[in-house]
C-alpha cells in the first residue's frame, strides 16, 4: 500500500527554522512507521536521519511522535496511525518532544540519561554483599519487576506536560525508576531517595497528566509511581514542602466538613506570607465576583464521613490525626 | 432519564455559574437529577494518593447512594469522572469491595459494583443523542470559534476512560459543531491546564495555563470552552497571572460547558452567570452572540 508521510525535517547547524518534507512510499499492509520511514530514507532520500536499531520495541531508540503523539516508531503499526485522519491526510511525523534536536528525528539525550544517572540507578545495599547470590521472595519483586520494564525510551518524556514548562523536572522515567530501587527488597538507601526526589524538581512537580501512563510501551505508568514515592516520602517524614502540605490540608477539610474547603487548602499549604500575598490578588477577585463562599458548611453526613476517614486511616496504618469538626 | 447528581465541590463553592447552568440545562435534555447532597468529596486523586483505601471507601458511599436508587451517577467536572472510574475499577475486584464495604457498613451502605459514572458530557453524547442537542439549539453559535479544553481525567489513560467509548477525547469538538459553533483545532485541547501544581509550583503552573491560552488564542479562537471546573479556576482565575508568566496578553474568556449549551438554547449571559468570571465574559459574549445573530438573518 502506499503510505504518504510528512515529516519534520531539520538540521540546526544549517536550517533556521525547522520544516515539513512530504515522502510517499509502497510498504506492506503490516508496516509500522519506522518501516516506511526507512524505506523513505533507503530509496528517496539518504539525508533523512532517524534513530533505531532493534525493530521490534526491545531498544527503545526510535521515539518519534507520530500525529502529535510520543511513541516507538517499531510499534506503531501505520495502519493504526492513518485511523483518525482524513481521506488523503498525511502521517505527521516529528521528533520527541522535551529533548534537543540533534537532526530530523534524532534528539539529544544527555539530559534524559543525566537525570537517570541523578536518582542513583545501582543497588545500594546495606552491609557488604552475600557471597553468592542475593535471595529474595518471588513476590517481593513482582510490582519491581513491572518498572524494570523500563526501555529508557524516553516517550513518556517527550509527552510530560511538566517537562514542557519545567526543564530542571527529574521526570517520569528517572522517577520511575527511583521507584523501583525504592521497592527493591535488595536496595537499603529508601530514605536517602525519598529525600532527593522530595526535592523541588522531584515528585511534586508532576502535574498529573497521565500523559507518560498513556504513552509508555511498557506499561510502566510512571505516574503511579510517583504518586506512591509521595506517599511513602510524606510517611517517611518529608512534609515540609508545599506537596505534602497541601495533601494534608486538602485530606484535613474533608476530614472536617466531608467535603474540599478550596480557600482553607490553599492558605494551609502555602509556605508563609509571602507566598499568601503573591496569591492574594487571585483571592481579592474572586471575592470580587462572587466566587469565594463566606462560608463552608459540613455536609450533614459529615460525621460518618469523618468516620470512614479514622476507619481507612486505622487500616492503612496511617497515623490518626484529630479533626476539629467542621463549622 | 434519571440520574444521581454530583455536582462536586468546585460547582458548590467557587463556581457557582457553573451550578446555575447546570440547571438551566437538564430539564430540557430530559435528564432528571436526583442530588447526592450528602455525597463526600471524590478526593480528587489527592485523596487517593494518600490513602487508596480512604479513597475508595469515600467514593463508594456516592456509588452505593446511586446504586440504591437505580440510577447512573452524572458528574460536571473532569476531575471527579477520573477519579471516580479508578476508584470504580478497582472496586470491581471482589475483595477490594469486601474491604470497602466494611467501612461503609455503620452507616448502611454497601457497594455493589453496578453503578456507572458518566459526565455529561459523555450523558449528552451516548444518552442523551447530538440530534436531540441540536433540536434544543435555538440560537446556533455561528461564527463563535470556540477552543476545546477537556481537562486531563477525562480523556486519559484511555484504558479507563476509553474502553467501550474510543472516541471520548472528541466529543468536546462534536458538541461545539452540533451547538452551531466552529470547534479550534489546536494542541493545547488535551493538554494539562497547570492545576494540580499550582501550589506546588505556580511558576510552572502559570506557564502551562498561559501555554494553553496561548496556543487557542493564535489559533484563533473567540473563547475556550471546558467540562472541568477545575481547569476553569486556573484558565479563568489566573489569566492575569499566566499571562504576566508569558510576558504576553491573553484576554479569552473562559466558559464551562454547560454554560456555552444554556447560551446556544437561548438563555443570555447574565443567566449563565458570566457576569461571574474573572476574564470579562458577559460583554464580549454579548457582542460575539449579537454578531452571530446578525450573520444567521
Ligand atoms: S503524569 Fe507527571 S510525570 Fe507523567 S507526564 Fe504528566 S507531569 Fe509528567
Ligand atoms: S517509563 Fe516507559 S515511556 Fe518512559 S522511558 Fe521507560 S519504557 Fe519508555
Ligand atoms: S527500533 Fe528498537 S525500540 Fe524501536
Amino acid at each position: 500500500m502506499e503510505v504518504h508521510l510528512r515529516v519534520q525535517r531539520f538540521h540546526p547547524q544549517v536550517d533556521a527554522e525547522p520544516h515539513w518534507q512530504e515522502y510517499r512510499v509502497e510498504v506492506p499492509e503490516h508496516a509500522t512507521v519506522l518501516d516506511a520511514l526507512l524505506a523513505a530514507r533507503d530509496e528517496q532520500d539518504e539525508t533523512l536521519t532517524l534513530r533505531c536499531s532493534c525493530r521490534s520495541h526491545i531498544c527503545g531508540s526510535c521515539v518519534m511522535k507520530v500525529n502529535g503523539t510520543s511513541c516507538l516508531g517499531c510499534k506503531t503499526k501505520v495502519s493504526h496511525a492513518r485511523k483518525r485522519l482524513a481521506a488523503g491526510e498525511p502521517i505527521r511525523v516529528a521528533p520527541a518532544g522535551n529533548l534537543p534536536v540533534v537532526k530530523d528525528l534524532a534528539v539529544d539525550l544527555e539530559v534524559f540519561f543525566g537525570k537517570v544517572k541523578a536518582i542513583e540507578p545501582y543497588l545500594q545495599p546495606d552491609g557488604p554483599p552475600p557471597e553468592r547470590e542475593y535471595l529474595v521472595p518471588n513476590e517481593a519483586m513482582l510490582t519491581v519487576r513491572e518498572a524494570m520494564a523500563c526501555i529508557l525510551c524516553g516517550c513518556c518524556v517527550s509527552e510530560c506536560n511538566s517537562l514542557e514548562v519545567e526543564p530542571r523536572f527529574l521526570g517520569p522515567a528517572a522517577l520511575a525508576k527511583a521507584w523501583r530501587f525504592t521497592e527493591d527488597p535488595r536496595d537499603a538507601a529508601d530514605r536517602h531517595r525519598l529525600e532527593f526526589v522530595s526535592a523541588p524538581g522531584g515528585i511534586w512537580d508532576c502535574t498529573h497528566c497521565f500523559a507518560c501512563v498513556e504513552v509508555c510501551p511498557k506499561d510502566v505508568k510512571p505516574m503511579e509511581r510517583i504518586l506512591e514515592l509521595r506517599r511513602r516520602a510524606m510517611e517517611a517524614g518529608f512534609t515540609d514542602n508545599n506537596g505534602a502540605r497541601h495533601s494534608q490540608a486538602f485530606a484535613d477539610t474533608i476530614a472536617e466538613s466531608g467535603w474540599l474547603d478550596e480557600t482553607r487548602v490553599l492558605s494551609r499549604s502555602l509556605r508563609g506570607l509571602p507566598e499568601l500575598l503573591e496569591w492574594a490578588p487571585v483571592g481579592m477577585r474572586a471575592l470580587l465576583r462572587g466566587k469565594m463562599p463566606l462560608r463552608h458548611r459540613r455536609l450533614s453526613g459529615a460525621k460518618q464521613i469523618r468516620a470512614i476517614f479514622a476507619a481507612a486511616q486505622r487500616r492503612s496504618g496511617e497515623p490518626p490525626r484529630e479533626h476539629a469538626p467542621g463549622r | 432519564m434519571k440520574v444521581a447528581y454530583y455536582p462536586g465541590c468546585v460547582a458548590k463553592g467557587g463556581a457557582p455559574e457553573l451550578y446555575r447552568s447546570v440547571k438551566l440545562i437538564l430539564e430540557p435534555l430530559g435528564i432528571e437529577p436526583t442530588e447526592l447532597f450528602d455525597a463526600a468529596c471524590t478526593g480528587a486523586g489527592v485523596l487517593t494518593e494518600r490513602n487508596p483505601l480512604l479513597a475508595d471507601a469515600l467514593n463508594a458511599r456516592t456509588f452505593a447512594m446511586a446504586e440504591r436508587r437505580d440510577m447512573p451517577v452524572l458528574t460536571i467536572c473532569s476531575t471527579c469522572t477520573g477519579t471516580m472510574l479508578a476508584c470504580n475499577a478497582r472496586l470491581q475486584d471482589e475483595g477490594n469491595r469486601a474491604r470497602v464495604n466494611e467501612l461503609l457498613a455503620p452507616e448502611r451502605y454497601t457497594y455493589n459494583g453496578t453503578t456507572v459514572i458518566k459526565h455529561l458530557l459523555w450523558m449528552l453524547v451516548e444518552d442523551v443523542g447530538l440530534e436531540r442537542v441540536a433540536q434544543l439549539v435555538k440560537r446556533p453559535l455561528r461564527g463563535l470559534r470556540a477552543a476545546p479544553f477537556y481537562g486531563c481525567y477525562l480523556i486519559r489513560p484511555s484504558s479507563l476512560v476509553g474502553d467501550e467509548h474510543p472516541d471520548r477525547d472528541l466529543y468536546l469538538e462534536r458538541l461545539i459543531s452540533t451547538l452551531g459553533a466552529e470547534p479550534v483545532k489546536y494542541e493545547g485541547a488535551r493538554k494539562c491546564c497547570g492545576f494540580p501544581v499550582i501550589t506546588m509550583n505556580r511558576a510552572a503552573g502559570l506557564r502551562m495555563t498561559g501555554r494553553n491560552i496561548q496556543d487557542a488564542k493564535e489559533h484563533g479562537a473567540d473563547l475556550m470552552v471546558t467540562p472541568c471546573p477545575l481547569c476553569h479556576l486556573n484558565l479563568d482565575g489566573q489569566q492575569a497571572e499566566a499571562s504576566q508568566a508569558l510576558g504576553t496578553p491573553l484576554g479569552v474568556p473562559i466558559l464551562h460547558l454547560p454554560q456555552l449549551i444554556a447560551l446556544a438554547f437561548g438563555h443570555s449571559p447574565a443567566e449563565v452567570g458570566l457576569g461571574h468570571h474573572v476574564v470579562p465574559a458577559q460583554g464580549p459574549l454579548g457582542r460575539l452572540l449579537q454578531a452571530a445573530a446578525a450573520g444567521a438573518s
